[in-house]
């Protein structure tokens, strides 16, 4: 399972980290980080909640 | 429960299904949609789709096109009535589709001025179509633009044209734009930015009539005596649910779907999106809600709602009430804003981070000593953790000192 996000559709508001922290922070200068690119498979449900909640569709799940 | 229909193709609606099936339901899954394509991402319509920067198939939900899914489509047709009592669905074409439950998702229509809709040059938009026929129209030509209403809509259609450099004239009759949801102050600095990037925005005044001459609309004449001219004009005042199909239906229809605090209303009927109305338990509000976040989230809940029932219909499922903290956002121009929670004009408002003057900040709405939302221009990360605080009862006293 490998998390890919476009930064460029990616407009930092947060949704995602408010799902899964451990995947996803959006810090003080308010870029988003992606974590840990290769979450283990007990993330999978939270971050295909992420896929589907993401405002922008900026997050694909690959795997 | 064998058979669910899901009425609306859209974001509820195919949020429900996907939820339906994520959460084992295997039975005969149909969904009608009077749209008769794919279904497709709202948002974009009024921002990169008027544009330009994207097309149609930009657009498309992911959920319409999942076989594993097995969907049955009704695909360009519409409902038009339900019979609770026999359990099925008419549709337009005069077949009936019957339901063990039944998935209401139809969303709403926007509200047109009487007597302006067969005049040539005169829109809504609320769908594909409607996108693709203003950025038709802007494409052949169009000089000046006259947008009715200063809501979200209209407010990211003046941003979209001013962005094709197309001349603006935006009305409101309200004191600023976006008063209703965001309050005077902040719908100044809404204003502010809108006048910045050469909006003509006319605001505490209304449109007396919209007239046309032999090749369509030609001016808009305003409450105040001003006669504006228009080669386009597009209409933003607001939305109506689409619960014209349920007229008779036993349903309590008022402004929306009445629904209980868990979303059902009816047994084993379920609703969501922008077409559903219920007590929100957090804000001790009967509400509808127009958000795209919420129209997923509420699909999801309702559909869980709706397993719930079939597994024990005589269960009030108190544990299923429905309390979120509303969250949307709207871009405009290069400014980014996001609102979490249910503002009043009359609540209290604070800056706690940024500044107004640098249209760049975080605010917070208070009343009655809570905190009740957060808004933010061009501070994303912010809100979310806001709206976090909201639901869990964040009392103003303490987000002003922390
Ligand atoms: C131009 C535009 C821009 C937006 N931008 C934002 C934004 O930036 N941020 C934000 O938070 N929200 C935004 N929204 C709001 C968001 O898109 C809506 O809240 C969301 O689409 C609601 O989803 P829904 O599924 O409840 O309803 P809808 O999307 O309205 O879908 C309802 C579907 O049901 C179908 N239908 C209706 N009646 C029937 C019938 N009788 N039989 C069969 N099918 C029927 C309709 O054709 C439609 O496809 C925007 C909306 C628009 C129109
Ligand atoms: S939810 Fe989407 S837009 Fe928001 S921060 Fe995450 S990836 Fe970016």
């Amino acid at each position: 399972m490998r998390v890919v996000v476009d930064f460029d559709l990616c407009e930092s508001n947060a949704v995602c980290m408010n799902i899964v922290p451990e995947v996803f922070e959006v810090r003080e200068d308010d870029f988003l980080y992606v974590l840990q690119e290769e979450p283990g498979e007990e993330f999978r449900a939270q971050v295909t909640e992420a896929v589907a909640r993401c405002p922008k569709q900026a997050i694909t799940l690959e795997g | 429960m064998d058979r669910v229909v899901v009425v609306g193709a859209s974001l509820a609606g195919m949020r429900a299904a996907e939820t339906l099936r994520a959460e084992g339901f295997a039975g005969t899954l149909t969904v009608v949609g009077e749209e008769a394509g794919p279904p497709y991402d709202r948002p974009p319509l009024s921002k990169q789709v008027l544009t330009g920067q994207w097309d149609a198939d930009r657009i498309a939900l992911p959920s319409g096109a999942k076989p594993e899914l097995e969907l049955t489509w009704e695909r360009g047709v519409a409902a038009i009535g339900l019979d609770l009592a026999a359990g099925h669905v008419s549709l337009a074409d005069g077949r009936a589709v019957p339901f063990d439950g039944l998935v209401i998702a139809t969303g709403a229509a926007a509200r047109w001025i009487p007597g302006t809709r067969a005049i040539p040059g005169v829109f809504t938009l609320r769908t594909l179509d409607d996108a693709l026929a203003i950025r038709a129209a802007l494409g052949a030509g169009v000089q000046r633009v006259v947008v009715v209403g200063a809501g979200f809509i209209g407010a990211e259609v003046a941003a979209s044209c001013r962005a094709r450099g197309v001349a603006v004239t935006m009305v409101e009759p309200l004191p600023q734009p976006l008063s209703r949801v965001l309050g005077d102050v902040i719908g100044r600095v809404v204003a502010e930015v809108h006048v910045e990037h050469g909006v003509d925005l006319r605001l505490g005044v209304g449109v007396e009539a919209i007239e046309a001459g032999d090749h369509g609309v030609e001016r808009v004449r305003l409450s105040d005596g001003n006669v504006i001219a228009a080669d386009l004009v597009v209409v933003g005042i607001g939305v109506i649910p689409n619960t014209g199909w349920l007229e008779g239906s036993g349903l309590t229809l008022d402004d929306g779907v009445l629904c209980d605090e868990t979303t059902l209303a009816a047994p084993g009927v379920v609703a969501a999106g922008d077409v559903a109305r219920w007590p929100n338990p957090l804000f001790g509000e009967v509400m509808r809600v127009e958000h795209w976040e919420h129209a997923i989230d509420m699909g999801a809940h309702a559909a869980r709602r709706l397993l719930a029932w079939a597994a024990s219909p005589s269960d009030p499922a108190l544990d299923m009430a429905y309390g979120p903290v509303p969250w949307f956002w709207s871009d405009q121009y290069d400014r980014k804003l996001q609102l979490a929670g249910r503002v009043r004009p009359d609540d209290e408002l604070a800056v706690v981070a940024g500044s107004i003057e640098d249209r760049r900040f975080t605010a917070l709405y208070g009343r009655n000593g809570r905190v009740v939302g957060a808004f933010a221009m061009n501070m994303p990360a912010r809100v979310v953790k806001y709206r976090q605080a909201i639901a869990a009862g964040l009392t103003w006293d303490d987000a002003l000192q922390g």
